[in-house]
């Protein structure tokens, strides 16, 4: 956004660069976040121009909304508020959202579909509730940790003094080892487990699976980087 | 942050038409105005300052004039050195060479490089509008304000000049400048307006190349100062084939591109002749006044070697090849300045896909 004009310009300029612009509702939308038109963008605070941004891109009436780290710059306010409007507008308009983020804890709240990327390569890459029922928490005694690992397939293993936990590939409903606890696991929990551990691949969904994301409207998609 | 929207059904989707090209004048005027109004203050200032300047030049030509009606008058020496000294700093026209890589550097580099140094691009290239279209609805019309505000800041500067090709001047030794003097003849006709094209068209260019401001700005000054430098030191007097004459008395206007000396048909030395050859055949000067009412030195020297066999050839423009010498060079520099903007514009294109 151009620092020196005015919220005000930054709608007529948009406007004047799309066919479909949505004045009322641009302007309505400014006004419920009381962001005043006639300030310039460069003085409104770091939410108000992500709420800026974000209305000049909703009041294009997109079917598909791509977000490059929109929470990067905010405080935890702003981002609460961002990704309210963001829900909002997938809620109410039917918007597709593609968002790419380091904010692991967010992304449980919002995300449909997670695509995890490490060192330019994607590591995993599914619907987040198949992802969650797939994977699980396994705790018990240290010694034997290794022992499961060759059995089990496990993406992370992480030691607290006698106690192991492990996170495996695995449906709840499978059998535990006698002494192990299995627990359901967090969007956030797997995704810092996979992101620590580069080298382990998920292989993604098929193709089939893969091809609704693109044609199906309506659906909320989401990345994390 | 960045947001971009995509439609999902380019088929049925009203957006993807491409959006009106008028649509851009909005834009382009909102986002420019304030350069275009630091260009005509500027040019405004200069302006004002020249028609100053003019009106003494001017009144000092008419005083000459009216002082060497007689050659023995005692106000001529003085009116003569008087006009000569008025206004010396602008009389060259160098300081004056300065207005056409300001405006490109100031108004033309920044344009594309404010944009990919502040990021502003992102919002910009994601619009309806589309980048290279974008890009062309900026640059051209910019380009043409700019370069119709030279040219009509020009016209001032034609008239300034005048006084330097009046007839007579050379008689009177009043200072007399070939209109095709390096410092001048960018500034008259259609030169200014052409060189002020190219200049912006090169800051786009380096802009888009170097993507930051500051280096970008540097960058243009130095490729325009080059490309001035080639044109009128190396290019210039090869537009079209000089002429070629043994007469002494070439008027004041005719730009020399070179002199020489032949003796029996055979070529002996070019320029001035050598002090050995002077101090045999001139040995107490050239014979006759020189200075105001009589002869120049040049052509007083070449009067006493011509007895002995020697000719003085001559290559030159002549004053009439003026306006031909405008036009090849406003040519070429239209071609370089759309060459330049179209590749501005290709790299916008490449660079946003």
């Amino acid at each position: 956004m151009y620092k020196n004009l005015s919220a005000r310009d930054m709608l007529h300029l948009t406007r004047n660069l799309n066919r479909r612009f949505d004045q009322q509702y641009a302007e309505g939308r400014l006004g419920e976040l009381g962001i005043p038109l006639k300030r310039r963008a460069g003085k409104l605070s770091g939410g108000q121009q992500a709420q800026l941004a974000l209305t000049l891109a909703l009041a294009r009436r997109p079917r598909l909304l791509v977000l490059d780290e929109p929470m990067a710059m905010l405080d935890p306010i702003a981002r609460h508020d961002f990704m309210a409007s963001v829900m909002m507008a997938m809620a109410a308009d039917g918007v597709s959202v593609v968002l790419s983020s380091h904010v692991l804890a967010e992304l449980e709240r919002v995300a449909d579909y997670l695509i995890l990327m490490s060192r330019g390569r994607v590591q995993l890459a599914g619907d987040v509730d198949d992802l969650l029922a797939s994977h699980c928490l396994l705790t018990g005694p240290a010694a034997e940790a290794d022992r499961y690992a060759e059995r089990l397939s496990v993406v992370h293993t992480s030691r607290g003094g006698a106690q192991a936990h492990l996170l495996v590939r695995a449906t709840a409903d499978e059998p535990v080892p006698p002494g192990w606890e299995a627990h359901p696991v967090g969007l956030e929990e797997l995704a810092l487990a996979y992101l620590r551990e580069p080298t382990t691949v998920l292989p993604g969904p098929d193709r089939a699976r893969r091809r609704p994301l693109r044609s199906e409207n309506g659906e909320r998609t989401e990345a994390a980087k | 942050m960045t947001a971009l929207s995509v439609p999902a059904r380019p088929e049925d989707d009203v957006s993807l038409r491409p959006v009106p090209w008028q649509r851009m004048g909005w834009v382009t005027w909102r986002q420019h105005r304030a350069t275009l109004a630091w260009v005509i203050v500027f040019l405004g200032v200069l302006a004002v300052l020249l028609g100053l300047a003019g009106r003494q030049l001017y009144s000092a030509h008419a005083a000459a004039l009216a002082a060497c009606q007689s050659a023995s008058s005692p106000a001529c020496p003085g009116a003569i050195i008087a006009f000569n000294g008025t206004n010396g700093f602008l009389a060259n026209g160098f300081m004056l060479q300065a207005i056409p890589p300001l405006i490109g550097a100031f108004a033309g580099a920044p344009l594309l490089a404010r944009e990919l140094e502040t990021g502003t691009f992102r919002y910009a290239w994601t619009q309806g509008f589309g980048p290279w279209r974008w890009a062309l609805a900026k640059l051209v019309p910019l380009a043409v304000l700019l370069a119709t505000a030279a040219g009509v800041f020009s016209l001032l500067l034609n008239w300034y000049y005048q006084p330097y090709f009046a007839l007579g001047n050379q008689r009177l030794t009043l200072e007399e400048t070939t209109p095709f003097f390096p410092g001048i003849f960018d500034l008259r006709g259609i030169g200014l307006a052409a060189w002020t094209l190219a200049a912006f068209s090169i800051g786009a260019l380096a802009g888009m190349l170097i993507r930051r401001v500051v280096p970008a700005i540097v960058a243009t000054l130095v490729a325009y100062a080059a490309l001035a430098f080639a044109a009128g030191g190396f290019l210039r007097q090869h537009y079209l084939t000089p002429l070629v004459t043994s007469n002494l008395n070439l008027p004041g206007s005719a730009w020399i591109i070179s002199q020489w000396w032949t003796k029996g048909g055979k070529f002996a030395f070019s320029g001035w002749p050598p002090d050995r050859l002077l101090q045999q055949f001139c040995p107490n000067g050239p014979s006759g006044p020189v200075g105001p009412f009589g002869k120049s030195k040049p052509v007083a020297i070449a009067e006493c070697l011509t007895p002995h066999g020697y000719t003085q050839w001559t290559a030159y423009q002549p004053a009439s090849r003026f306006w031909a010498f405008q036009w090849i060079e406003g040519g070429w520099l239209l071609v370089l300045s759309a060459t330049a903007i179209a590749l501005t514009v290709w790299l916008v294109r490449r660079r946003a896909t």
